[in-house]
């Protein structure tokens, strides 16, 4: 490498950050794709990227990969500023201070496993939320909340199964 | 490595919010079934008693021609005894979910609840 790589370090940051939300934002499409049984409940594997960078770059960097995924996903989709978006929106701030709060905890307590899982409660929590405030008032969400949480449990222990693999496998 | 390798590389944390979630989800889908339990009894039109079919009881329904006994055993819900000259809801027997059991001169319902797929949820 030339000393010109000294100088490009915080570009290469961004294009590290761009990159990783560019595959974050591949997953989501991916992701769109596959039939599922019900509207909203998704494997919701982008977050693979986010845990990743949340251990690789730190939280700031995770909330940009994140944040950029939701606008660039939504774009790309067709959802920007629709109903989706602000519950993709909710759910993925909800996560990110989630995320934000868990990362100070020592590494021997808790792991991607335990972060991924919280992580996904928070995100279904929020726009359940967002659901029963917003777009749904009144409606009983309980036999749903059963449901997605169950949904939630099973994608984040996968999403946190897979993200101690690849960080296994990075070292 | 397994992927059995993996879950024993987990946490304590991991494992607390693995089981705690777990927990919590099953405590929740509980809740869900509970629907099916409920129990009404109406009176003349107007809701007389609203209450689980967990809880074996026995309830005196009084209505214009005397008492109708509702009995609640075992999860289970049926017109025990009824003035009404036909019988017809004490013939019914334990009522199934979502059934109604109607003993008309005696102006008494009793409607076991059903956990029913509700297309406004979704």
């Amino acid at each position: 490498m030339t000393h010109s790589t000294i100088d490009l370090a915080v570009t290469a940051e961004d294009r590290h950050i761009a990159t990783l939300a560019a595959a974050a934002v591949g997953l989501t499409l991916v992701e769109a794709a596959i039939p599922l049984p019900l509207p909203g409940v998704k494997p919701g594997l982008a977050n693979i990227v986010t845990l990743i960078v949340l251990y690789r770059l730190g939280w700031r960097a995770a909330v940009w990969v994140s944040l950029l995924r939701i606008v660039a996903g939504a774009l790309a989709l067709g959802t920007f500023l629709s109903p989706t978006f602000v519950m993709s929106l909710a759910g993925g701030l909800a996560s990110l201070a989630a995320l934000g709060a868990l990362v100070h905890l020592p590494k021997t307590l808790i792991g991607p496993v335990g972060l991924s899982l919280l992580a996904a409660f928070a995100h279904i929590g929020a726009q359940l939320g967002v659901v029963s405030v917003w777009l749904m008032p009144g409606v009983n969400l309980l036999p749903l909340l059963a449901l997605f949480l169950g949904a939630a449990w099973l994608s984040g222990l996968v999403n946190g199964l897979v993200v101690a693999n690849l960080l296994e496998i990075e070292k | 490595m397994s992927g059995l390798g993996r879950l024993r590389g987990l946490r304590p944390g991991d494992w607390l919010v693995l089981v705690g979630g777990a927990a919590l989800v099953a405590l929740l889908l509980g809740q869900v079934g509970a629907a099916g339990d409920r129990v009404a009894i109406k009176q003349g039109g107007r809701l007389f008693l609203e209450t689980t079919a967990r809880l074996d009881r026995s309830i005196a329904v009084p209505g214009p021609l005397g008492i109708t006994q509702v009995e609640i055993r075992a999860g289970r819900v049926r017109v025990l005894a009824d003035p009404g000259p036909q019988q017809i809801c004490v013939r019914q027997g334990w009522l199934l979910p979502g059934q109604t059991a109607l003993c008309l001169p005696n102006r008494v319902s009793v409607e076991r609840g059903a956990s029913v797929y509700d297309s406004l949820n979704y």
